[in-house]
């Protein structure tokens, strides 16, 4: 039985001064993730110290924009939608939805690929995966 | 410093409502203050430490402190760590009256989800303003549920962990319910209606989550010299510990919980082992709470939660480790969505021996209870305590 993904529509995402960069990428279609130069380790969420030193000596860096599940659950709401953890190929877990596939044919391990999705008025897109 | 020794749990209060419509959730904290002030032989005016969360309504204990009418306090603490919060609570109270920060402390807790028809565990929730991870998590339906489903889906992934397993941990809840006239769901009931109950969020089944209830409860800690002046038997505050756990910068490991570190803390300190734990009070918004919890703690290794819990080894007169003999979260309430009051309630009944006569562990005198607060696959504050019937 398959379970189309449903394309509900998404909150406005509330951007503030230091989450901003992230968030105009986003809009040009690039996914960035942060990178502490003290430890040269990436991050996730993006923020504006380095969670692995406490500096601000950070910056937000490309990610490939690719990865798999590393673990996913689907809502059995009117609208079901699917939540993940995806780890980007960069090694981070990314909190995230998979859309655009058959919500019942999903596995941990597989592979996906970014998409952004539109939210509500003139807010940033949101930051999804869909199989690759 | 050690806390062992040095507070008893004197007195202990559950609100017998599950379905608060014609009471305030401030009405609420004054009942079961009462109750816990009556239950130890004390009275308001003897209390001089205060502890509630940001459940209560008001800022942090101000306006609790007020309408309770307490005109004595010389130590508060509002620490919120979700439903773990009340049992971090005692570790702090026994602290508070070991350094002589206050003799006889108030812990309250109350709410009323269910009246105020609140989704609790499907619909997004953030909790606050200005939260930083809330832009990266909010937008994706972030719920109770699906957090909790999504460490039960790895679980499975890595340990071959069943949903007939998590059944049994309603299963044995659901043993302890029947007995338990305030109980929501005191329907016994099998592996098989666990798992044929509607999905949630994959893996978890309806009847894998726990009730939304109102009402609440309260607990009255107090220094040894106070303790044994009173009538009732003396429950000793013998270790603690607290820990959170987070997304570790995004390298997140959705296997374990806070318990790892919060449970050997409280189990040091006690001087005790898990082996020698009586019956334990475990934190179950979901089944695979509990599984993940009882792993961390120490009563079996890691991976083998699921074997652990089957074939009724909960249940009270059945199995090894009695757990929630009230039907804790699962069967009997959820008070404002924090199940940590409720979890040091219990093990105090056992320890007194007034746990109800068909789910009493006899001679009952070393417990354990133990809270996850927050989202066990985000972020989430965890505490234990153990409690020695002296």
């Amino acid at each position: 039985m398959a379970t189309p993904a449903s394309n509900r529509q998404l909150p406005a995402i509330q951007v503030d001064p230091t989450n901003k960069p992230y968030f105009d990428a986003a809009r040009e279609g690039r996914l960035l993730i942060g990178l502490c130069k003290d430890t040269g380790k990436h991050f996730w969420y993006p923020r504006g110290c380095s969670p692995f030193t406490l500096s601000n000596n950070v910056e937000l860096v490309e990610a490939k924009g690719t990865g798999v599940i590393y673990t996913y659950t689907v809502m059995r709401t009117k609208e079901p939608y699917c939540v993940a953890y995806v780890e980007l190929d960069e090694g981070v877990r990314v909190f995230t939805n998979i859309v655009d596939c058959d919500l019942d044919s999903l596995k941990i391990g597989q592979k996906v690929k970014v998409v952004f999705k539109p939210t509500q008025g003139d807010a940033p897109p949101a930051t999804m995966f869909t199989p690759a | 410093m050690s806390i062992n020794g040095k507070a008893y749990i004197v007195g202990a209060f559950e609100h017998p409502t599950r379905k608060a419509d014609d009471k305030s959730v401030a009405q609420l904290h004054a009942e079961v203050a009462y109750g816990a002030l009556q239950d130890a032989g004390l009275s308001k005016d003897d209390v001089d430490g205060f502890f509630c969360t940001g459940a209560a309504p008001g800022l942090g204990p101000l306006n609790m402190a007020d309408y309770l009418g307490l005109t004595k306090l010389r130590h508060l603490d509002s620490t919120d760590v979700g439903g773990s919060s009340y049992v971090l609570h005692v570790g702090h109270a026994a602290e508070a009256i070991a350094l002589g920060l206050c003799d006889i402390a108030l812990v309250t807790l109350a709410g009323r989800p269910r009246a105020e028809a609140m989704a609790t565990g499907t619909a997004p929730r953030s909790w606050g303003v200005n939260v930083p991870d809330d832009p990266f998590e909010i937008p994706y339906g972030r719920t109770v549920a699906n957090a909790y489903a999504m460490c039960a889906m790895r679980h499975m992934h890595e340990f071959g962990t069943t949903s007939e397993q998590l059944a049994w941990i309603k299963v044995a809840a659901s043993h302890h319910a029947q007995w338990n006239e305030h109980a929501m769901l005191r329907k016994v009931v099998t592996v098989e209606e666990v798992v044929n109950s509607p999905m949630i969020s994959d893996p978890l089944h309806r009847l894998d989550c726990c009730v939304i209830s109102d009402g609440g409860g309260a607990l009255i800690l107090a220094k040894p010299e106070i303790a044994k002046s009173l009538k009732r038997p003396l429950v000793k505050v013998k270790g603690h510990g607290e820990a959170t756990k987070n997304q570790n910068a995004g390298y997140t490991d959705l296997t374990y919980s806070g318990a790892r570190w919060s449970g050997p803390r409280a189990f040091e300190e006690a001087g005790v082992t898990p082996k020698d734990i009586q019956y334990a009070s475990i934190y179950d918004s979901f089944t695979i709470t509990v599984l993940m919890q009882l792993e961390d703690l120490g009563f079996c290794e890691k991976g083998q939660g699921g074997k652990f819990v089957s074939d009724g080894n909960l249940i009270s007169g059945v199995g090894k480790l009695p757990f929630n003999t009230d039907g804790g979260g699962l069967c009997n309430n959820h008070p404002a969505n924090r199940g940590g009051m409720t979890k040091v309630i219990e093990a105090v009944r056992q320890l007194r021996g007034e746990a109800h006569p068909k789910v009493q562990v006899p001679g009952c005198t070393l417990a354990l209870a133990h809270g996850t607060g927050g989202l066990l696959g985000t972020r989430h504050g965890s505490a234990t305590v153990i409690l020695e019937r002296e």
